[in-house]
């Protein structure tokens, strides 16, 4: 793995590009994936599908996942979900090794998970209302996120009632409402239109900012990637391996019109000549 | 160019939706088109009353029999056979089940043998369950219980296996304890699969009502219709077969309320 400065592709006027080692300001890595592996064992036969990878997310970052499909890219926020185990090597959260879920690390899953026979209010209340929180308490987060997230009309909704992108509103409302210390986010808008997926991508970025959680999210759409994350890590397709970490040298508040700036073009170029050669490889 | 449908184009499409004026009135037209069938044959002179009664020889029955209260008793006495068999299945079916098709361990304990014994005939039983529970209600319950648990069993299990796993991995990324799992997510997911369940067994509990009164009762629905053979009273088990199906049909109309009522947000 290598980690790219991008200074001679950018303009000079723009300095702002960093790496993972000279990273300025990043406080202690919080989440540490060391030497993960991960093979599938399906009758009999072993598939590999996260090959030794390390990554080390610091705090309050936004950390970007992208890769071919097939690539262990869910398999790897699964493991730091800690909804399957690594064949080898260590996940940790702080100082702690991810052992099993925990609400500490919420998910905003690929497909749909909202429970259909609760209502937005109360899919939102859910964890809240595992850890026995009271009422009176509840109805306050519940609320700031609903508000948050653009949902406080339809707090009385079933799931059934709304659109994909709703859901993954609300979805996003129910991981956030726990208050974890990571969010993890499996292409939560990979379902949507380019429409709604923009929109909702507005929204992330704003919520982001108000909360600045620190962010594991996957996605195979280069454009969110850059768009929303601070450094990005790039996979190789199966197995995967990260190829390459890069930061990304956009300042925030992001917003939809950088996609046409002269280091958001850059960026996408050296990720798209990356995948590009994965692509290839992968088809022989 | 933009031209309306015809009616006969909805009708011979595919799943197309038709008038609710039109599918009522093709419903209706179905039992006009039995009973006529049914009235030509018997007033006609086709068949001999002793074989098929007419519709008014029903009719006469069902007032025969409902005004010297017989009808009701043996109405009441069917009913609880029915009820209290299907209710001790459930009762224990539902959980059991939920329980066979979430962990693989009780799924390996009961599947094979659940499996063999649900494809037993419930009629080649009922001799063996005369012989050790005797010829009272018990016995009659024992049937339908023996007509329906393992078919509940099977079928809840496959509802609870169906309840996708990432809706349990969503909770536990919330906090839910594997008890708060079971209970607040496997469970309520299952909930409409297990009324469905439920309402289709039930259908089959009426089916085994029969079979239970037939061989071994002196009350019941099965029981007058075996008796009028004997006396040669077609009509009287015309009656029967008339009254069974219309509980039949009351039970499950009480079980789509249930579903509407408690699985609101699954329609
Ligand atoms: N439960 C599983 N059993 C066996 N193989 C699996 C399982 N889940 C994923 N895989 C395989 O592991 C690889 C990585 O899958 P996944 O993490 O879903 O990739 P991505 O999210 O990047 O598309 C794929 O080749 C997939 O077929
Ligand atoms: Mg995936």
């Amino acid at each position: 793995m290598s980690v790219v400065q991008l200074q001679r592709e950018t303009s000079p006027a723009n300095a702002g590009i960093g790496s993972a080692t000279s990273g300025a300001g990043a406080t202690e890595p919080r989440l540490r994936i060391k030497d993960v592996r991960l093979e599938y064992s399906t009758r009999g036969k072993n598939v590999v599908a996260i090959d030794n990878i390390s990554i080390d997310v610091p705090d309050n970052q936004f950390a970007v996942i992208v890769g071919p499909s097939g690539c262990g890219k869910s398999s790897l926020l699964y493991l730091v979900a800690g909804l399957a185990e690594p064949t080898s090597g260590e996940i940790l959260l702080g100082d702690e090794e991810v052992d099993g879920p925990g609400p500490d690390r919420g998910m905003v899953f690929q497909s749909y998970t909202l429970f259909p026979w609760l209502t937005v209010r109360e899919n939102v209340e859910f964890g809240l209302k595992r850890r026995r929180m009271p009422a009176k308490q509840r109805e306050e987060i519940v609320n700031r996120y609903l508000n948050e997230t653009g949902l406080a009309a339809f707090h009385d909704a079933y799931p059934k009632q709304l659109s994909g992108g709703m859901m993954q509103r609300v979805a996003i409302a129910r991981a956030l409402a726990n208050d974890p210390k990571i969010l993890l986010m499996d292409e939560p808008f990979g379902a949507l239109d380019s429409q709604t997926r923009n929109s909702m991508q507005k929204l992330l970025l704003r919520v982001w900012e108000e909360n600045r959680k620190t962010v594991l999210f996957v996605t195979h759409d280069i454009d969110e990637a850059i768009l929303l994350g601070d450094r990005i890590y790039v996979m190789t397709a199966r197995p995967g391996r990260l190829k390459e970490e890069i930061i990304v040298p956009i300042p925030r508040p992001r917003s939809m019109d950088m996609v046409m700036d002269a280091e958001f073009i850059a960026v996408k170029r050296r990720i798209l000549d990356l995948l590009k050669n994965e692509i290839k490889d992968d088809e022989h | 160019m933009a031209r309306k449908r015809s009616l006969i184009d909805a009708c011979l499409t595919p799943k197309s939706e038709v008038p609710a004026g039109l599918r009522y009135a093709v419903s209706t037209l179905t039992w006009l088109v039995v009973i006529g069938l049914w009235s030509l044959a018997t007033y006609g002179g086709f068949m001999k009353d002793i074989f098929l009664p007419s519709p008014s020889a029903v009719i006469g029955a069902f007032f025969r029999l409902f005004e010297d209260g017989t009808l009701q008793q043996h109405i009441w006495a069917s009913l609880q056979v029915v009820v209290i068999g299907f209710l001790i299945s459930s009762l224990i079916a539902v959980p059991l089940g939920l329980l066979m098709g979430t962990f693989r361990v009780v799924q390996a304990g009961l599947e094979p043998l659940v499996n063999f014994i649900r494809y037993l005939p419930v009629t080649s039983f009922v001799p063996l369950f005369i012989l050790w529970i005797g010829i009272g209600i018990e016995q009659r319950i024992m049937v339908i219980f023996f007509g329906t648990f393992f078919q509940q069993l099977v079928m809840i299990a496959d509802v609870s296996r169906g309840v996708s796993k990432d809706l349990l991995n969503a909770s536990y990324t919330l906090g839910a304890s594997r008890r708060d799992a079971l209970l607040h997510v496997l469970t309520p997911a299952a909930l409409p699969g297990i009324v469905d369940t439920l309402r289709i067994t039930m259908g089959w509990a009426w089916t085994y009502l029969v079979v239970a009164e037939l061989v071994a009762a002196s009350s019941g629905l099965g029981y007058i219709s075996m008796k009028a053979m004997r006396g040669f009273q077609v009509d009287v088990i015309f009656l029967a077969i008339a009254v069974i199906g219309l509980l039949g049909l009351f039970t499950d109309t009480v079980f789509r309320l249930v579903r509407l009522r408690l699985v609101p947000w699954a329609n």
